[in-house]
């Protein structure tokens, strides 16, 4: 399940959103199916640029970590990023360029410091394996996880502007524990982030 | 022959005549225009799904199948064209011309000029893709398609496809802009340079009226296809295919074809010296040199890009040196500035810039991906 009835309510009618590391165009294809939106996926992989142009969705393929300068600023209503950052080269150049383009940005991180990474780390002294987070430390494309406080402190260092922030747990509904406690009771949070 | 088996089959050209003026770029008029060109799959009742395939610099209408002479020779795209290919003529009428100033049957330098009763040779008027897509435009009055499904090229062919979404916003749904470019680069301008002066230094050449004078500067068009060749492929596609070769297994200390791509670019060059004519092949390049849709719009592509409807495919080859895909990058990322629908990919191919003659997978999927889609 995505995080797609989130990122919904965020998203004005009509409007142009672009979505780095889209998949297969997924997020988009609903958005543009709900909100009649103006989309462009951004992917690297075959086979996801394939499924986009399968579903009609315009795609272009570049990696995020060569840069986004070819993206001029403000030409976007809406910048999504979900579940992208942690496999980023510069996750801190990817947040300062999309703020750049995006009146908002989106962006849905997994949470680094929900219990079940720490105590997986905690009980077997190895890197946690979870099911949001399957791969082995050495073979991982998520290169840097942080948790739900690390990237709020970079989002401040960076000036950028926390609007609002969601909250989930691994089945990615909004519960209210997951309030006392966010940084360890979330497995994924949506913020929306603007310069 | 094996060939047969997953080709349209046995085709055959046609041709168009058009009465009326066309009125070229330069301002010089053409009249009694014929246009060659074949055609692959059926035309569906509400002529919705016809595409126009643009050949490049040195192509003709002959796209895909074979024709019964030519040694059954499959078209120029044939890897791509035909049923269940990236092109699908199960699905799609497609149209192929041989464009003005060709020497396969339409109206060109070895045409006659009506005004003089001779052959036009070198006083044929110098054409641009704009005069090219027009004379299309004409085509496609004439088979009463009024909106193409798709316009699609390669090379020179993707820069029509572009100008047709340009200057024919509202008669073409896809353009299909492949291993092409915005404009050319001093480099590639200097490339056909050198293929252009090996044609006029050639002593047949008789300042271009050679028919007339019963000769042909064979040897100009000989070397001018041998440098553009090479331009075509990658060192890497060099290397698999020829590497260091010998043809005999040694040296011969002389200056004979020795080595296997020697005697490689000499057969290139002498099948096309054979069947092309030197005046196209002059005003082909000096077409490609001029394309630039950004020039009246102060350089900037954006703002040539903002009369387009059509959705946009860039396709690139990575081992593409003569339009490399930094140079589609070009179009698209102006293409995005100008809020356009593109979508832009980079094959992973050996090929160099001739990759996009090859039906990879990858490149198949995709094509076939975009021609499908609809909202």
């Amino acid at each position: 399940m995505s995080t797609l009835s989130v990122i919904n309510d965020w998203i004005k009618h009509g409007s142009k959103v672009l979505d780095l590391g889209c998949g297969d165009g997924e997020i988009l294809f609903n958005l543009r199916e709900s909100k009649n939106i103006v989309a462009l996926g951004v992917e690297i992989e075959e086979k996801n640029i394939e499924q986009c142009l399968l579903k009609n969705i315009n795609v272009i393929e570049q990696n995020i970590d060569y840069g986004l300068s070819n993206f001029t600023s403000n030409s976007f209503a809406v910048v999504i990023m979900s579940q992208t950052i942690q496999v980023l080269k510069k996750p801190e150049i990817a947040l300062s360029e999309i703020t750049r383009i995006g009146e908002v940005c989106i962006v849905t991180i997994p949470n680094f410091g929900h219990w079940r990474s720490r105590l997986s780390l905690l009980f077997t002294g190895k890197m946690p394996i979870t099911e949001p987070l399957p791969d082995n430390w050495y073979d991982t494309p998520n290169i840097h996880l942080c948790t739900l406080k690390d990237f709020e402190i970079l989002c401040s260092y960076l000036s950028i502007n926390i609007k609002e922030r969601i909250l989930v747990n691994s089945d990615n509904q909004k519960r209210w524990y997951l309030n006392i406690w966010p940084n360890l009771f979330c497995a994924s949070a949506v913020y929306k982030i603007s310069n | 022959m094996d060939n047969k088996i997953d080709n349209i089959g046995k085709v055959e050209p046609t041709s168009a005549e058009f009465a009326n003026e066309l009125v070229l770029e330069s301002g010089k008029k053409l009249r009694n225009i014929t246009m060659v060109y074949e055609t692959y799959g059926e035309l569906n009742e509400d002529k919705s799904n016809a595409i126009l395939v643009c050949h490049a610099l040195s192509g003709n209408h002959h796209a895909a199948g074979y024709h019964e002479d030519e040694n059954e020779r499959l078209g120029w795209w044939d890897g791509l064209i035909g049923p269940d290919k990236a092109i699908d003529t199960n699905k799609y009428f497609v149209v192929s011309p041989n464009n003005l100033g060709g020497c396969h049957g339409t109206t060109g330098p070895t045409s006659i000029n009506p005004e003089t009763n001779e052959i036009y040779g070198p006083d044929f008027p110098i054409i641009t893709v704009s005069d090219w897509v027009n004379c299309q435009a004409l085509l496609a009055d004439f088979l009463d398609i009024e909106i193409w499904h798709s316009v699609i090229g390669g090379s020179l062919g993707g820069m029509q496809a572009l100008w047709w979404s340009i200057a024919y916003p509202n008669r073409i749904k896809k353009a299909g802009v492949i291993a092409s470019a915005p404009k050319l680069s001093a480099q590639n301008i200097a490339f056909n340079e050198v293929a252009r002066q090996a044609i006029i230094t050639d002593p047949d050449f008789q300042e271009g009226y050679y028919l007339k004078a019963g000769s042909a500067p064979k040897q100009g068009l000989r070397l001018a296809r041998m440098v553009g060749h090479i331009t075509y492929l990658s060192d890497e596609a060099m290397k698999k295919k020829f590497g260091r070769e010998l043809k005999e297994d040694k040296l011969n200390f002389g200056f004979g074809a020795e080595f296997e791509v020697e005697s490689y670019l000499r057969y290139q060059g002498d099948i096309f010296s054979e069947s092309f004519d030197a005046n196209t092949y002059l005003l082909m390049t000096k077409l490609l040199d001029y394309f630039d849709p950004a020039d009246e719009f102060s350089g900037n592509l954006v703002d040539a890009f903002k009369s387009i409807k059509a959705q946009v495919l860039v396709v690139s080859f990575t081992s593409d040196w003569r339009f490399s895909p930094e140079r589609s990058k070009e179009i698209s990322n102006a293409l995005i500035e100008a809020n356009k629908n593109v979508s832009c990919l980079e094959i992973n191919s050996s090929h160099g810039h001739d990759s996009f003659l090859f039906p990879e997978k990858r490149y198949v999927n995709a094509i076939k991906a975009f021609l499908g889609n609809s909202e």
